[in-house]
């Protein structure tokens, strides 16, 4: 006799939860306990991301977020891996300037917009730049760490072998670097996408963290909550896509 | 290099760095709209005190962070202890959580706007949410990865189940249960300082958000050194008490 399956598996739970989660959903939308329209009914939220992926208005809002996360993206790995690989290698540089890397590292970067923005103009711009300035921390911390942790036999093997070091970096340093650098970019992309968005969300007159706050500036909720799920969705699928290129 | 002339080098790069920026400035290579001369901003931190009650706003969003990460905190034990106890919950919800941990939840800022308005609850529900996640996530790990022997030595001491759980399984889980308290209080600090800069209400973003829409460039400035300096007082302080509670 087969030994008694459980009943509760992983995947019936999901399945279970998703179904209260959008029984109760439905249910507070038709209560009338909340200000009306606040928690629109699933259809009318469906039929939004319906006519919304049906425009062409999202697709240019898109295209413009997409712009500025991969410019912000390229700045931030670029600059992340080349500051990572100079603290790494000189300790006392990286003794001295650790301390305000990590006081950057963990301050809410939102608050450098309007830096931006007085640098850049209120354009798309500014946010790029404020994209690359999240994604550089995570960078730089993590190219930084693996430099640390590097085996210093293959460091002396280079050194023996008299390499430039322009040899150093290009034979030494980034294959033994390949996985920290893609795991602190796997994060870097993550905080990038929010750096932008947010960015737009602020002041902006393009791009989906625009949109989506139009909506509510509008008083439009069903279309409000249907580009948030796209939003979400979008950001969840580039941090798995990530990880598999990262092998995590 | 000893600890001293550590903190030698970087205060001198700090010095340097301010010197760089004064001259900058001064020698008209920047303008002083984009950058602010470190003189200047000086100058503006007494006219923070007096007219814009600086230290309210830090206590303000310290308050703010504080009540955030409490509410997380016994959201997060509880839901943590759950998912552990049963053992199909944490098995479904585990990679559902990690997910939320890398998507960008600060984007959902808007939907509890719609719930709750423009009120310091929109800015404390989403330092709830987004440091609640880490705590869940921790706690379970924490609980998960205590050694079996432990817990069968408590049985055999025929231990109860609350005395099981108070003297075993969580002083063995604590070192990682706080690090679920630590990364669950910096991500409720970002979100804060975010959403109220965001939504224009509270303590010390809001602050840099006004400063930036009257243009006081300094002050804007001198209100952003105050915010990197607090999360970086925060992080710290977070580390010392960590290892304080390590060696006693």
């Amino acid at each position: 006799m087969n030994p008694a399956r459980p009943v509760l598996t992983a995947g019936r739970v999901q399945v279970l939860t998703l179904l209260a989660a959008w029984a109760a959903w439905e249910g507070l939308a038709r209560s009338g306990w909340l200000y009306s329209g606040v928690v629109p009914s699933s259809l009318l939220v469906l039929r939004a991301l319906a006519s919304q992926l049906a425009s062409g208005e999202f697709y240019r809002h898109l295209a413009v977020t997409l712009g500025e996360v991969g410019v912000g993206f390229a700045v931030a790995s670029l600059a992340g891996v080349a500051v990572g690989l100079a603290l790494g290698a000189r300790r006392v540089l990286g003794a001295v300037l650790d301390p305000y890397v990590q006081a950057i590292a963990t301050t809410p970067k939102i608050v450098f917009l309007p830096i931006a923005m007085l640098v850049f103009g209120v354009g798309p711009e500014s946010k790029a730049a404020l994209g690359a300035l999240s994604g550089f921390f995570p960078v730089v911390i993590s190219t930084e760490a693996g430099m640390r942790l590097m085996s210093p036999v293959h460091v002396r093997v280079g050194r023996s072998f008299n390499l430039s070091p322009r040899q150093m970096v290009t034979k030494i340093y980034l294959p033994s670097l390949v996985r920290p650098i893609v795991s602190g970019m796997r994060l870097g992309l993550g905080v990038t996408v929010i750096g932008v968005l947010l960015g737009e969300i602020k002041l902006s007159n393009t791009g989906l963290g625009f949109l989506a706050i139009e909506h509510y500036n509008h008083y439009r909720v069903p279309e409000m909550y249907a580009l948030l799920l796209v939003i979400f969705a979008l950001a969840v699928a580039v941090n798995a896509l990530m990880s598999r290129l990262a092998g995590d | 290099m000893t600890h001293d002339r550590t903190l030698l080098a970087r205060l001198a790069g700090l010095a340097g760095l301010v010197l760089g920026l004064e001259a900058l400035v001064g020698g008209g290579l920047v303008s002083p709209w984009v950058l602010a001369p470190p003189t200047e901003i000086a100058r503006a931190v007494p006219g923070l005190l007096r007219d814009e009650d600086l230290p309210r706003m830090v206590l303000i969003t310290l308050g703010e962070t504080l009540a955030a990460t409490t509410l997380a905190a016994a959201i997060g034990v509880a839901a943590g202890y759950l998912l552990f106890v049963c053992r199909p919950l944490g098995r479904a919800y585990e990679p559902w959580l990690g997910a939320l941990f890398a998507a960008p939840t600060v984007l959902l800022y808007p939907l509890f706007l719609v719930v709750f308005g423009r009120s310091l609850a929109t800015i404390v529900a989403m330092g709830v949410v987004t440091g609640a996640i880490p705590i869940i996530i921790k706690m379970r790990e924490g609980l998960l990865g205590v050694p079996r022997v432990l817990l069968d030595v408590g049985r055999s001491f025929k231990l109860t189940e609350a005395a099981l759980v108070r003297k075993i399984l969580v002083p063995a889980a604590a070192p990682t249960i706080f690090t679920g308290f630590r990364l669950g209080l910096i991500y409720a600090l970002v979100n804060v300082v975010g959403v109220e800069f965001l939504i224009d209400l509270g303590g010390l973003g809001r602050l840099v958000s006004d400063l930036y829409y009257r243009y006081q460039i300094p002050a804007m400035y001198a209100v952003i050194l105050c915010i990197v300096g607090v999360s970086l007082v925060v992080f710290r302080g977070l580390g010392a008490l960590e290892a304080r509670i390590r060696t006693t």
